[in-house]
């Protein structure tokens, strides 16, 4: 019985910020992970999953993170991916300030 | 303080230029981040959870007050205006971006500063006692050792690709501040039968995945065999040193595969090929960098104004019962700043008071500044006279905290609020303990406490040497904390106990506080130090207040 697959999104930092930035399905690069294409399928993560990593002066070190989907678009499954989404939590430094005026 | 010499500044200088343009390929794409990441990480710069993040050496701790406004500077040109002092006396920037790397570096450069050998499986930056040079119960000052190891170590040929790390701290104190105890080698000051003084040599000691304490190879080492008994340990750990597996890397590893009596024999064995080879040179330079320690010029004047404060002012009083430590001259003072407000995050500064602590070394501390593995920061040497002006300039800076040695003094690694190696979060751990003590008005009733929190298993936070360890863990997808006791960071040093199981990330700081309500339940008299009562009584009673009646079981 193969179990279910845990759908993903395409997750990296951008080179020369080093922020963290997600696959949208329309190949761009959003900070916001709400926006990430969620990936429910194997073969098409790993393929996107190539195509980012293709993308060598945009991105460093893209991986696979789980998620699943949430009223407004994809979700963190793991606490680490949800401190990506937002920065420290010792100051209002990175994407919880830096994107709060989007 | 040790300057450049023209081949020091040379040789940074075309480091510098040579990463710039490593930096340049790697933006425009002829290097790919496989060719480019271990040239980064060998100038120092890591890519982390949210951001780059730069790690610079404070070579042994020492720096000056020009260098540290340098720092300032920097944190405030290209950084968030702040810098995070770590346990392996280097400071951190969180937040540079990657166009902006070779700037900083040619900005360090400037005051004879470096990234060089901060990562990388190279002899890192040597640690020393923060107290060097000042200790009331130092034999001699450990820094122009450790000079002399950082010169011959940098970019040292035959030891730029080790299997892994390898970490050195020296200290000439016995009473050990520098944890010589839990690196690959440590070196203790001590004197022979004709008063001579050497060193004696701890190897494969460690922390991380397998905590292990150094083991002594030499008992002593004389000063003048220092380069070649060390190369010499490289040298076998080089040859034998696993490389078949990260985990198993580190020369506390081959030490104890190898066994403490044939790693010894084979250390001699090659030292005795070695050290025919150091004619002298190693010596004439160890001259000339003593002559850049000497001792300054210390003032003498009267200490009424010191006495005469200690008398008046509670506030002062309580700041100079903890933050002072004795100084071999008796009108003088080393003073720990405490890089610790309750509250605030361990071990960072803002650029601000980078700026304070530079001006006050300056006006009162001889020009002379430490940073401590324990996150603090030192005035090595102030007149007594002068510590009520100190300790008021300070406060004004958000500086003054009286807790240094105490419960809220916390080590803590940047967890994973920064690091992509963290398996939980450690900061604010470390700061709801503060403040939840402070709170309670018990940090000054529970007195003397090292409390050390680790967010991943690699222990940059040294919790297997707090009297309290805390190591934070990712248990099924939920951040979860272990709980050691009685580790000692001394040279009475010891790895920490395991209580039994972790605790959730709410019910951490309510674990600690049973811990310590049972301390306070137990302890003999008030002189009784945690670290002391737990080695009396052992681990019955804490276990007992952390898990109630279950906590007699043992459970994994």
């Amino acid at each position: 019985m193969s179990r279910k697959y845990i759908p993903k999104v395409v997750t990296a930092n951008r080179l020369r910020e080093g922020d963290v930035v997600y696959q949208t399905a329309d190949d761009r690069w959003t900070p916001h992970h709400h926006e990430a294409e969620l990936i429910e399928d194997e073969a098409r993560a790993q393929l996107r999953l190539h195509h980012a990593a293709a993308q060598k002066l945009y991105v460093v070190g893209a991986y696979l993170a789980d998620a699943k989907l949430g009223p407004n678009g994809p979700e963190p499954v793991h606490f680490r991916e949800a401190f990506r989404t937002r920065g420290p939590s010792n100051y209002a430094h990175g994407k919880q300030v830096d994107l709060s005026n989007v | 303080m040790y300057d450049y010499t023209d081949f020091d500044e040379a040789f940074v200088r075309s480091r510098v230029a040579q990463f710039t343009d490593q930096v340049a390929r790697r933006l425009d794409g002829s290097l790919t981040e496989d060719e480019f990441r271990p040239l980064r990480l060998m100038n120092g710069l890591y890519l982390q959870l949210h951001a780059y993040m730069l790690r610079v050496a404070i070579p042994y701790g020492t720096i000056n007050p020009r260098q540290m406004r340098q720092l300032a500077y920097i944190a405030d040109t290209w950084d968030k205006g702040y810098g995070h002092f770590t346990t392996r006396q280097n400071i951190q920037f969180n937040w540079p971006m990657l166009p902006d790397v070779p700037a900083i570096l040619s900005a360090l450069a400037d005051v004879q500063m470096h990234a060089i050998q901060t990562s990388g499986n190279t002899v890192r930056n040597v640690t020393a006692d923060h107290f060097a040079g000042a200790a009331a119960d130092e034999i001699e000052d450990p820094r122009p050792y450790a000079e002399l190891l950082r010169q011959w170590s940098t970019d040292h040929p035959e030891f730029q690709f080790l299997p892994r790390k390898f970490k050195i701290a020296i200290t000439g104190s016995p009473h050990d501040r520098a944890v010589t105890a839990a690196h690959d080698i440590g070196l203790r000051m001590t004197k022979n039968a004709a008063g001579e003084p050497g060193f004696e040599v701890f190897v494969g000691g460690g922390l991380g995945r397998t905590p292990m304490i150094g083991h002594l190879v030499r008992e002593y080492l004389p000063i003048e065999d220092l380069l070649p008994y060390v190369e010499a340990v490289l040298s076998v750990y080089n040859t034998l040193g696993r490389r078949d597996n990260k985990y198993k890397a580190r020369i506390k590893i081959t030490l104890f595969e190898t066994g403490k009596e044939e790693l010894t024999r084979m250390v001699e064995e090659r030292f005795a090929e070695v050290r025919p080879l150091f004619g002298g040179a190693d010596q004439k330079l160890l001259a000339d960098i003593r002559a850049a320690f000497a001792q300054p010029d210390l003032k003498t004047a009267p200490v009424d104004a010191y006495d005469a404060f200690y008398k008046a002012d509670p506030v002062f009083r309580a700041w100079a019962d903890t933050n002072l430590a004795k100084h071999r001259k008796d009108d003088h003072a080393i003073v720990t700043i405490s890089v610790k407000a309750h509250g605030e995050t361990p071990g960072d500064a803002s650029s601000d008071q980078m700026r304070a602590i530079a001006d006050l070394s300056e006006t009162y501390g001889y020009s002379e500044l430490r940073i401590s593995h324990e996150q603090n920061v030192i005035l090595p040497h102030v007149h007594k006279s002068d510590l009520p002006a100190v300790h008021a300039a300070l406060s004004q800076a958000g500086l003054g905290t009286a807790n240094v040695g105490l419960l809220s003094d916390i080590i803590a690694c940047p967890g994973m609020d920064y690091c992509a190696l963290a398996t939980a979060r450690s900061i604010p751990v470390a700061q709801e303990i503060a403040t939840h003590f402070e709170a309670l008005k018990l940090e000054h009733e529970i007195g003397p406490l090292k409390i050390k929190i680790s967010g991943c298993i690699n222990a940059c936070g040294h919790h297997h040497v707090g009297h309290i360890g805390i190591l934070g863990l990712d248990r099924a997808g939920v951040e979860n904390y272990q709980i050691t006791l009685g580790g000692d960071g001394t040279e009475k040093a010891a790895i920490g106990e395991k209580t039994g199981p972790g605790f959730a990330y709410d019910e951490i700081v309510p674990a600690i506080e049973r811990i310590l309500r049972a301390y306070l339940a137990v302890r003999t008299h008030q002189e009784e130090t945690f670290l002391d009562t737990f080695r009396r009584v052992g681990m019955a009673p804490f276990k007992a207040a952390l898990y109630g009646s279950e906590g007699e079981q043992d459970a994994a």
